[in-house]
């Protein structure tokens, strides 16, 4: 059983009236990789810098490498390794000398990270512009020397706070192979994103929504959590079955994907029905198979779930 | 069908730079093609010469068969165009951008408040209506500069990134309305550099530094490019990645949480078997080994690791 390299209870953070963060509880263990997954706006990057001890929160307590992050603030942040979504990187000098820059400013003795270094150059595949200056790099290039400035230290964990983001395709696949050295040389990844495709990468996702977290697991076991079955209807008229499924009982949600619709369809909804609705609605070449649910099916029927709850509550007090 | 674009060998170069080198494609009336690639890749300066508002350094680019070059002007009526980047009005309610908008585009004065409301409703604009530009959140502009781009119902839009820094519920609804224009006979023509929204369209091109490196429809690419993944799992997933990424059947293998996939050799003719040999000479016991249709991702990555990358210099440009 591996310990936790990350546990927070309770946590909540407000900006004036907005409440980026309310009442979040997260386990991270020891060598895993965890997406902290949601939209624009879910409170990601305020817990991170809550966990970083960046940032003291309004209520709630978390412990980060061993330490207390309200009490110990500073010995958290000797263990981590935090890359923000705007990385200072020195334009001017060299690939090296921000590295070592940053490794001095972690105090990292000298002689002691040359090595990991050139390790962290040749897996990223910028051992060959070691002597470039940071503004002569194309964004990936950038983005992975903040990576290895962000390792330099050998941190227990690390923070990336979508690393990706605006990152070409082939960038963000070296970028996640880097990430997968980590785990096994018992480094622990915190990433936030809000690509639900990129999520799937990761051993663990906690899907954030209006500063909570919404379901917490592996990627599929979410995907299996989910009770709404989906189906891909092709059909013509497209938009008369559209309308035509909005309007029967059962179905969760309808989603447009170029020649095909994708139906969320509650656990006990009969296929059978479905098609005889539709064509009911005089659609015609109809074809409906059972698909599997994605990733963004889970995060959106987890969201819907909330509000309608939400809804619920606030009925009810009224 | 008739061809909405027409685009032959189009160049455009910034000095030295060349943003669009030799492209080719057509677009079909009525399909939503979904132009791709990662950020600086050329697909911006694309949509900018098919908008007339640059002009091409070499080629050609019809539009409804009018040439950009001499009928700028008349295609700009035809067409709806929303920026990558705000372009709307901050000081203005979202209600005063849209209205200014019909304004600009000639929305005839009777029948625009009837138009507004569709379209708002649709959208569903109404709540911040009365709010200005400025102080709207990312979702909210992006379905304002979509509004303000289709309110005067042109039978070909450009949407730039319509989707960046949308929430996932926003992002369905962008699709819908995209499908709604679509089945009405409107051509979309939509960029992206989140590859999972390619599976929206009913035709897609790449593009990859300024060159178009592949099109088709979303099962063409698949069935074409990246064809022999395989999902495996076993319960030792650094192991297993460590085998597979040294073994020369492999291309690449990636971690999906638990799973990995591994796009093999398209020589092999049955790589779930050779993987399975693989890791049984690496002494690694397996749960699965199964076939699995490649992501638009994967195409996409695949791809781009074959044409390789120019070696590129500043990160310059905005695409």
């Amino acid at each position: 059983m591996s310990s936790l390299a990350v546990q927070a209870r309770g946590l909540s953070v407000k900006f004036g009236d907005v409440t980026a963060v309310a009442g979040l509880d997260l386990d991270v263990k020891e060598g895993e990789i965890v997406g902290l997954v949601g939209p624009d706006g879910a409170g990601k990057t305020t817990t991170m810098r809550v966990l970083c001890g960046i940032l003291v929160p309004d209520a709630g307590e978390a412990v980060v490498a061993g330490h207390d992050v309200l009490r110990e603030p500073d010995r958290v942040k000797a263990r981590i390794g935090y890359l923000p979504q705007r990385f200072a990187l020195h334009p001017d000098l060299t690939v090296n000398e921000n590295i070592a820059y940053l490794a001095d400013l972690y105090s990292v003795p000298a002689g002691t990270w040359q090595q990991r270094r050139d390790e962290l150059l040749e897996i990223t595949d910028l051992a060959r512009f070691a002597n470039r200056q940071a503004v002569q790099l194309s964004g990936g290039m950038q983005q992975k020397l903040a990576l290895i400035c962000t390792l330099i230290h050998r941190p227990e964990v690390v923070f990336l706070d979508e690393p990706t983001t605006g990152v070409d395709p082939v960038s963000r696949r070296d970028f996640w192979h880097i990430l997968y050295d980590l785990p096994r040389q018992g480094v622990t990844v915190v990433v936030t994103t809000p690509y639900m495709d990129e999520a799937a990468h990761c051993s663990r996702i906690a899907f954030m929504h209006q500063g909570r977290v919404l379901a917490q697991d592996s990627p599929a076991a979410l995907r299996a959590a989910i009770t709404a079955r989906i189906l891909e209807v092709r059909c013509r008229p497209q938009r008369t079955a559209r309308e035509a499924l909005k309007r029967y009982p059962t179905i969760e949600g309808v989603e447009v994907f170029g020649d095909r619709l994708r139906v969320a369809v509650s656990a006990e909804a009969d296929p059978a029905a479905i098609r005889r609705v539709l064509e009911e609605a005089g659609v015609t070449g109809l074809d409906i198979r059972e698909s599997a649910a994605s990733l963004e099916d889970v995060f959106v029927a987890l969201a819907v779930g909330q509000q309608s709850q939400e809804d619920d509550s606030r009925a009810g007090e009224e | 069908m008739g061809v909405a674009v027409q685009v032959d060998g189009l160049v455009r170069k910034f000095g030295d730079f060349i943003a669009v080198n030799e492209v080719s494609f057509e677009v079909r009336e009525g399909e939503i093609f979904g132009f791709l690639g990662p950020n600086g890749s050329g697909k911006s300066t694309t949509i900018r010469c098919l908008c007339g508002l640059l002009l091409p350094s070499a080629g050609t680019v019809a539009v409804h068969g009018l040439d950009v070059r001499r009928h700028a002007e008349e295609i700009r009526a035809q067409i709806g165009y929303m920026p990558q980047f705000f372009s709307l009005y901050s000081d203005l309610s979202a209600r005063q951008n849209i209205e200014f908008y019909a304004a600009m585009y000639g929305v005839p004065r009777a029948g625009l408040q009837q138009r507004m409301g569709e379209v708002c409703e649709r959208l569903e604009l109404g709540p911040i209506m009365e709010r200005p530009a400025g102080n709207l959140s990312t979702g909210w502009r992006q379905r304002l500069a979509l509004a303000t781009s289709i309110l005067h119902r042109p039978p070909l839009v450009f949407l730039d990134e319509p989707t960046s820094g949308v929430d996932p519920i926003t992002r369905r609804m962008f699709w819908e309305v995209i499908d709604d224009l679509a089945q009405d006979g409107t051509t979309v023509f939509v960029t992206t550099h989140v590859m999972d929204e390619a599976e929206h369209c009913t035709r897609l091109a790449m593009m990859h530094y300024g060159r178009l490196i592949a099109q088709g429809s979303p099962d063409e690419m698949r069935s074409r490019h990246a064809k022999n993944m395989v999902e495996v799992r076993t319960g030792k997933l650094w192991d297993t990645l460590a085998v597979l990424q040294a073994s020369d059947a492999v291309v690449e293998a990636v971690v999906f949480g638990d799973a990995i996939h591994a796009e093999c050799h398209a020589a092999l003719t049955n790589p779930a078997q050779t993987v399975r040999e693989v890791l049984r000479s690496a002494r690694i016991s397996v749960e699965s080994v199964a076939a699995i249709q490649p992501t638009m991702e994967d195409v996409f990555v695949s791809l781009a690791r074959r044409y390789g990358h120019p070696e590129h210099v500043a990160a310059g440009g905005d695409g």
